[in-house]
């Protein structure tokens, strides 16, 4: 895994191969414990679609119990996305820089911290430098 | 022999201020007379499943019965600071963001309990949502069949033909719930998806 740091915001990257063995609640409590310490994950793949579901799930469970978390912004990121947002694009052509090519990388991040970064998106150039 | 299906399951889906309740109320409206749940420019308006039994449609001398269940919309996250911008009381933004919660995780147990899904989109918005490609592919994952409803045709930002090129393989009508535009093509359109059920 690696991690890069600036300002309390840090991004994790965690390889497919590192979680595919794992079971779904498992998976899921992993992201989130990570999101929850105020990181971005970056998953070299993607994660299926009822993983989604119960990540979704289990982030509302947290937003009911935890001060101040107030939910995740989650994106699958394919190479090909035509009609896809600056926003969306910016956020590949970082993953990519940190994990080489992929077919698809799914971005998972506090929406705090999101918020922060589309407020402000120099944060993750200066983060990249 | 096949027997033929009744009051089927019919999930309305979608995020949150899409128009499912909307779309749920101009049915129950039309069809049995009562609406079905409140509405409001306020995100997250329904807070629970809240469902119809027996709601009969009659449509080129067909008859379809079914449930119709209204799902609070899928998000991601749930600020209660939004609520306040719309004119909430901090207690009780706070109250509906945490029924908001409870909601969500509420829409996604009842998936599994789906004969066939509505999904309802706001067509002038960005098709693109994460939260529409996990409703969908959740919904594709059961294998329950699906009917995409471009909603708000009536704004001047809709754009059908961006939903429909966002998910190709799949029935995409627009309509406006509000207005009641293109309500029979979206009948037409219900009973097909019913007959996948």
């Amino acid at each position: 895994m690696k991690n890069k740091k600036l300002h309390g915001l840090s991004l994790q990257v965690i390889p497919f191969a590192e979680i595919e063995k794992m079971g779904i609640s498992e998976r899921v409590k992993k992201i989130l414990n990570l999101v929850l310490g105020n990181r971005i994950v970056i998953i070299h793949g993607r994660l299926r679609a009822e993983e989604e579901a119960r990540l979704i799930e289990d982030t509302m469970a947290m937003v009911d119990h935890i001060k101040g978390f107030k939910g995740i912004e989650l994106a699958v990121i394919e190479p090909n996305m035509k009609d896809r947002g600056m926003f969306d694009k910016m956020r590949y052509n970082l993953a990519k820089s940190l994990v080489g090519d992929s077919a698809a990388l799914t971005v998972i991040g506090p929406s705090s911290v999101v918020k922060e970064i589309r407020r402000d998106p120099k944060k993750i150039e200066l983060l990249l430098s | 022999m096949f027997k033929k299906k009744e009051n089927i399951k019919i999930g309305f889906y979608g995020p949150p201020n899409a128009g499912k309740t909307s779309l749920a109320n101009r049915i129950c409206k039309d069809w049995t007379g009562e609406e079905i749940g409140m509405v409001s420019k306020i995100p997250h308006e329904t807070r629970h499943v809240q469902f119809r039994e027996k709601v009969e449609i009659k449509h080129k001398g067909k008859i379809l019965t079914f449930k119709l269940v209204d799902t609070p919309g899928i998000a991601t996250k749930i600020d209660y600071e939004e609520f306040i911008q719309f004119g909430l009381k901090k207690g009780d933004a706070k109250k509906r963001a945490k029924e908001a919660t409870q909601g969500i995780i509420e829409s996604i147990q009842w998936l599994d309990d789906m004969e066939a899904i509505v999904v309802v989109l706001d067509a002038s918005e960005n098709p693109y949502s994460q939260v529409n490609i996990t409703i969908i592919g959740n919904i594709v994952a059961r294998k329950i069949p699906v009917l995409i409803v471009a909603n708000k045709i009536d704004l001047k930002k809709a754009d059908i033909k961006k939903v429909e090129a966002a998910f190709p393989e799949y029935d995409v009508v627009g309509i406006s719930a509000k207005d009641g535009i293109n309500m029979e093509e979206f009948y037409e359109s219900l009973f097909k998806l019913a007959k996948k059920a």
